[in-house]
């Protein structure tokens, strides 16, 4: 018996963990299918109802919810790709060339990476309004392109990722430093491409603080926003509140678990380099 | 130099990005600091006043005082819960890959949506954690309206989403040692306890170190949490929920900046706060550093 289960006892933990984990999504599904009278009632319900159509009917006439999702589709698209195309330029460059100010350059952008960009939230509303661009969907995205830690963990992926004699290889048949980086390393990378693409698309997605301030027009706002603005007044439709929450949360988690592998790996390892 | 136009030009979009959105940003409200400004008309020079009003403001105070308390009942949960979950996966053979990818799902959902959750679970009135209080006989407690609760259930949110953050980071720490040291302590007769504190926590230190530095800085940062649990109302212009006392440092500029349109006294205080942030990461890099065996 000792041998059996000696080794049980961490289990035991971790799937009490694990419990803890996923209970909020388990739980966000029962509230989101029942009415809010079943939930909040002396003892509550505890399995799935059958109220979610009309949970979800009461979320779409507060909100604007496929639109706002819209919206942070193209805003979360749109920094990704540029997020993506400049972090990894910037990084071939960092990994494989030697150029007066490599070293003072690279390094500024380690501390860059310890700023906290609250900092800077004022200003950048200054700047906006300046060039006019308050209330639109594009003032989301020039904040979200100085993504330090891209460049950082793209350059150490393409130091050990990308051979220097492919790229001797590359310059002898006359290639340049844009065709190396195009034809050569962008192959190469495809895995810390994609990490790059999830980690911007998430964070992006999932952003709260800055469109807040800057999305003032109450008919274009990002999903986020929008759903917080689910949480108002005193009676609470709490079963109207989590279908929101459940449709806004389903497609991060399908991202997530499409590509829950690499995504984990790539951020433990930019944490382990760091 | 010239002839290396390409990689400058290849990491200028960064750079310029990043002058023009974050660097300069950054010294302009330092300015902004030393002026009267609504956003609107004319900046007026005021020195010191902002600060000076600063240091006698008790909201300012209270919103420091409301945000190192969450960051504490946070932070050190965390990290030790990470801690341990990250030695107890390591131990075992198998279900790894499952348990890594359940425990850090909670970090890829949104905050809105985390708090939404957590709002309406914890809510005063029938929610669950009052019903499951009932079932066992508890009277049920006002989480959303003690000031002590309502951050017990900011700083519970915030240990749900980064537990396994950073669980992940101390695995990958730990299986970063090489398997040979551990192997030399088994033959020793070191057990696994005395193996974890005698060889893994002393090997991990640097990544504890950063992981430390880390939640320092982002668990200081903490808004969205108060502001999405207790709403934006324009009628109550004190965010934070009732007696503010979820009113963290970064909840309060938002309302002097966005809500007041005191552009001055919000950059004032954000200014304040980097201080005291740095002062903090200074302060728990140098105890993590002491801990070290001379």
């Amino acid at each position: 018996m000792t041998r059996r289960w000696r080794g049980l006892g961490p289990h035991v933990v971790l799937v009490a963990a694990v419990a803890i984990s996923v209970f909020p999504f388990a739980w966000t599904i029962v509230m989101a299918t029942n009415t809010t009278t079943d939930i909040y009632h002396s003892p509550p319900k505890l399995t799935p109802g059958s109220h979610l159509f009309e949970n979800i009917g009461n979320v779409l006439a507060n909100i604007d919810f496929f639109g706002s999702m819209l919206n942070t589709l193209i805003v979360a698209t749109v920094t990704t790709a540029l997020v993506v195309f400049i972090d990894s330029l910037a990084a071939f460059a960092f990994a494989k060339f030697d150029f007066p100010g490599r070293r003072v350059l690279f390094g500024l952008l380690l501390v860059f990476m310890m700023l906290p960009l609250q900092l800077g939230t004022l200003p950048q509303f200054v700047i906006m309004s300046q060039i006019g661009w308050v209330g639109t969907l594009q003032a989301l995205i020039p904040p979200a392109l100085a993504n330090a830690f891209g460049i950082f963990w793209m350059r150490q992926y393409i130091s050990g990722g990308v051979p220097d004699e492919l790229l001797d290889a590359a310059r002898i048949d006359g290639c340049g430093f844009f065709r190396q980086y195009w034809n050569v390393a962008v192959p190469l990378m495809r895995p810390a491409l994609s990490f790059l693409s999830i980690y911007a698309f998430v964070n992006a997605w999932n952003d709260y603080i800055w469109p807040l301030i800057v999305l003032t027009d109450p008919s274009r706002l990002t999903l986020q926003v929008a759903l917080a603005q689910l949480n108002v007044g005193h009676n609470t439709d709490y079963s109207m509140v989590m279908a929101g929450v459940l449709m806004a949360s389903v497609p991060m988690v399908a991202v997530f678990a499409l590509f829950a592998r690499g995504f984990i790996a790539g951020a433990a390892e930019g944490a382990l380099r760091g | 130099m010239l002839s290396y136009w390409r990689q400058y030009l290849a990491i200028s979009p960064f750079y310029l990005v990043f002058a023009v959105f974050s660097l300069f940003p950054v010294f302009f409200s330092l300015f902004l600091a030393f002026q009267h400004w609504d956003g609107l008309s004319e900046m007026k020079y005021v020195g010191l006043q902002q600060f000076q009003f600063l240091l006698r403001d008790p909201v300012f105070w209270l919103s420091v005082r409301n945000t190192l308390v969450i960051w504490v009942l946070s932070t050190v949960p965390t990290l030790f819960g990470a801690l341990v979950l990250a030695a107890l996966v390591h131990s075992v053979r198998r279900f790894k890959g499952f348990y890594r990818i359940a425990l850090f799902l909670p970090n890829v959902t949104s905050i809105v949506a985390v708090t939404l959750f957590f709002g309406a679970v914890f809510s005063n009135n029938f929610g669950l954690v009052n019903a499951i209080l009932g079932a066992v006989g508890i009277a049920p407690l006002p989480w959303l309206s003690n000031p002590w609760l309502i951050k017990v259930v900011i700083a519970a949110l915030m240990t749900w989403m980064w537990t396994g953050y950073n669980m992940i980071i101390y695995l990958a720490g730990m299986q970063a040692i090489p398997p040979e040291v551990h192997e030399a302590a088994r033959i020793d007769g070191a057990g696994p306890v005395r193996a974890f504190f005698g060889i893994t926590l002393p090997m991990l230190r640097p990544i504890i170190l950063f992981t430390v530095v880390i939640s320092t800085i982002n668990g200081l940062q903490s808004f969205s949490e108060p502001q999405v649990l207790f709403g934006t109302n324009a009628a109550n212009a004190s965010l934070g929920g009732p007696g503010q006392a979820g009113l963290t440092t970064l909840l309060y500029f938002y309302q002097e900046a966005f809500m007041n349109n005191d552009y001055g006294y919000g950059a004032a205080i954000v200014w304040a706060f980097l201080v005291l942030i740095i002062v903090l990461v200074l302060v728990n890099w140098r105890l993590v550093q002491r801990g070290r065996k001379p």
